[in-house]
């Protein structure tokens, strides 16, 4: 908190505060508010005499009907779900494996293995695409649900592999020699001490790279073509943006729902989420 | 129960030799301190023995067997830590019954120790709680019992009480003390603390830079150090040093500098004479030095200014300029000194240690 003047407070807290939270908020706002307005007022010119932006006198769940009735929403949520909760269980469990043992375990060229880990990640997705999607038709795996769920990994394991090193560093390390000298391998020591302390840890790892392969974006539009296998974040872009037309309504509400799940699961963790990201370990 | 035996242990981490030639054999129900600064290699040592590091020559046994190649949990040890190491998930009967669990005795046995042990320990009131809810003495005692609920051969402390502030270090210790009477396991403990080192050792071993200089009883360290190393360590507030030339004056041996003069006795005279001419160090512990009174005028004694009065109740501490040098002299809580007064200290020659200023071994 700043101490001081009550004008101090005021200037280099609660101003900059609200200016963070409203900017913050405003796109959600936006999104809210857009996909509850009628199209009449969705597309009424600015210089109109009753135009009001940021609020709606009728309100309608017309474009909700439209995104759950005429589209395939309700299966691109699925195959999203499908295609996260994979992505994230497969990374990690490798993410879980090679931090421990590159945070622990002494070995060769672990300090160089590690590096080389977080380089991967730095490559930008971009460019990766290219070569993915020649070794994606050479497995036959274009348009199905695994040309993602086996590509996602190719930035989470890293990522997750990375903030569970940080926190299994802070682990201390006599923890485990304790459980080692009690009676327990380096197995058990790890999965009876370890892992359970690092729950915050592993909750965060899981939530980013569930978060990271719910929004991804463009492996979903390159390896997917069919309406029935794309993603939320594809399949609202793809079929709401009909050439140069943008379906304001449906896209928005597509965005909305499309984010629940995430925000449910975000609310549901934060305890232990914030705390993984802050790394505390009490003893 | 067991021995253990330590031969020609080394470690090397890289370039660096940390643990050097050390041999020492841990009798049966022992009680062995090891202490040295830090950095000496103690707690190396210690971790060897419990295998957490590897040994880059050497042996190691517990009772018959060589352990180097052995798991920590093939070794039958237990080990309390600096940071006491509990598992912040688990209860108190689960952080003291892990150890059984792992062993897979059953549910009732498992039960039965821990509560045995709870008992011993005072700490049957908590065992639901987690760790986070205990204050540091606490902890400490579930450390403990954790390591005690196993009835293991050898029990490896490592600075365990140096977490604690100063009034529960002295209460814990003792309990350690009587734990250690009671159960009768051959145990090693490493500390920094010389205090802790006296009080709680069978016997106890000094090192320094990885090398082991003295092994001997408490009162063997204090009063017959073989290395002024040793000397200086041991004991507090510790020994006064004072470079002094060997003189013979008619025959008797003089220790002389420009504060001291003093006069050796013809016990120390025998072993001291090939020094004569030669610079030696001089070592006074500071409850050695007192008041030289008028009615021992025979006493040798030496002039010296009081910089500092520490009064500490049982005893006071002066801190004097002897010469160049500076002394600490533990008097009687009776004496009257003030600051820049000058005294005559007297000091019984049967007290005085020597040692050869290159070597540094007792003369």
């Amino acid at each position: 908190m700043i101490e001081g003047a009550t004008w101090r407070r005021w200037v280099f807290f609660y101003v900059p505060l609200v200016v963070f939270v409203v900017s913050l908020l405003f796109p959600f706002y936006w999104m809210l508010i857009t996909s509850f307005r009628p199209d009449s007022e969705l597309y009424r010119p600015w210089s109109a005499p009753n135009y009001a932006p940021l609020w709606t006198a009728h309100p309608t769940l017309a474009h909700i009907k439209y995104l759950l009735g005429e589209t395939l929403f309700g299966t691109w949520m699925l195959n999203t779900l499908f295609i996260s909760v994979a992505a994230t269980a497969i990374s990690l469990f490798c993410g879980l494996l090679a931090a421990y043992a590159l945070s622990r375990l002494k070995f060769p060229l672990a300090g160089g293995l590690g590096a080389g880990i977080f380089i991967t990640y730095l490559v930008p997705q971009t460019l990766l695409f290219i070569p993915l999607a020649d070794i994606i038709r050479n497995y036959h795996l274009g348009d199905t649900p695994w040309a993602l769920i086996l590509t996602y990994p190719t930035f989470l394991i890293p990522f997750c592999t990375w903030l569970l090193m940080g926190y299994f560093k802070a682990i201390p390390r006599e923890l485990e020699e304790c459980a080692r000298i009690d009676g327990a391998t380096r197995w058990k020591a790890m999965v009876y001490i370890i892992f359970p302390i690092a729950v915050p840890g592993i909750l965060s790892a899981g939530i980013f790279a569930f978060t990271l392969s719910w929004n991804e974006f463009i492996y979903a539009l390159v390896f997917l073509s069919s309406p029935e296998q794309k993603t939320v974040p594809v399949g609202v872009t793809s079929e709401l943006i009909r050439g140069d037309v943008f379906f304001w309504g449906p896209l928005m509400a597509g965005a909305l729902l499309g984010s629940i799940p995430v925000a449910i699961i975000y609310s549901f963790f934060v305890e232990h989420y914030v705390a993984g990201l802050t790394g505390s370990v009490k003893g | 129960m067991a021995r253990v035996l330590i031969r020609n242990l080394n470690k090397k981490f890289g370039e660096v030799h940390v643990v050097k030639d050390v041999n020492l054999e841990i009798r049966d129900k022992e009680f062995l301190v090891i202490v040295g600064p830090s950095g000496c290699g103690k707690t190396t040592t210690l971790r060897m023995v419990a295998g957490l590091e590897s040994i880059t020559s050497g042996q190691i046994l517990i009772g018959d067997t060589v352990v180097n190649e052995l798991p920590p949990m093939d070794r039958d040890i237990a080990m309390v830590f600096q940071n006491y190491a509990l598992y912040p998930h688990m209860s108190v009967y689960d952080n003291i019954a892990f150890g059984l669990k792992m062993r897979r005795f059953s549910h009732d046995e498992i039960s039965q120790r821990v509560q045995e042990v709870a008992e011993i320990l005072g700490i049957g009131d908590y065992l639901k709680r987690k760790p986070r809810q205990l204050s540091g003495g606490q902890r400490q005692r579930v450390a403990l019992g954790r390591a005690i609920v196993r009835h293991p051969r050898v029990f490896l402390f490592d600075e365990p009480l140096s977490n604690l502030d100063a009034k529960l270090r002295v209460q814990m210790r003792v309990e350690l003390k009587k734990i250690h009477d009671r159960l009768g396991t051959t145990a090693i403990y490493v500390t920094h603390d010389q205090v802790e080192a006296m009080t709680l050792g069978d016997r106890v071993v000094v090192m320094r830079d990885g090398v082991v200089q003295q092994v001997g009883e408490p009162l063997e360290l204090y009063n017959e150090p073989t290395t002024r190393f040793v000397a200086s360590f041991i004991g507090s507030p510790s020994m006064n040093f004072a470079t002094v030339k060997v003189t013979e004056v008619d025959g008797g041996l003089w220790a002389i500098n420009e504060g001291i003069r003093i006069m050796v006795s013809a016990e120390m005279g025998v072993r001291l004479r090939r020094y004569v001419g030669e610079q030696v160090a001089l070592g006074i512990r500071p409850e050695d030095l007192r008041l030289a009174s008028s009615d021992d005028p025979g006493q040798p004694g030496f002039d010296a200014v009081v910089e500092v009065v520490e009064k500490l109740g049982s005893e006071i501490l002066l801190d004097v300029k002897v010469g160049s040098a500076m002394m600490v002299a533990a008097v009687e809580p009776t004496v009257r000194a003030r600051v820049r007064d000058r005294l005559r200290l007297a000091v019984n020659p049967e007290r005085l240690h020597f040692f050869d200023s290159r070597s540094e071994a007792a003369i």
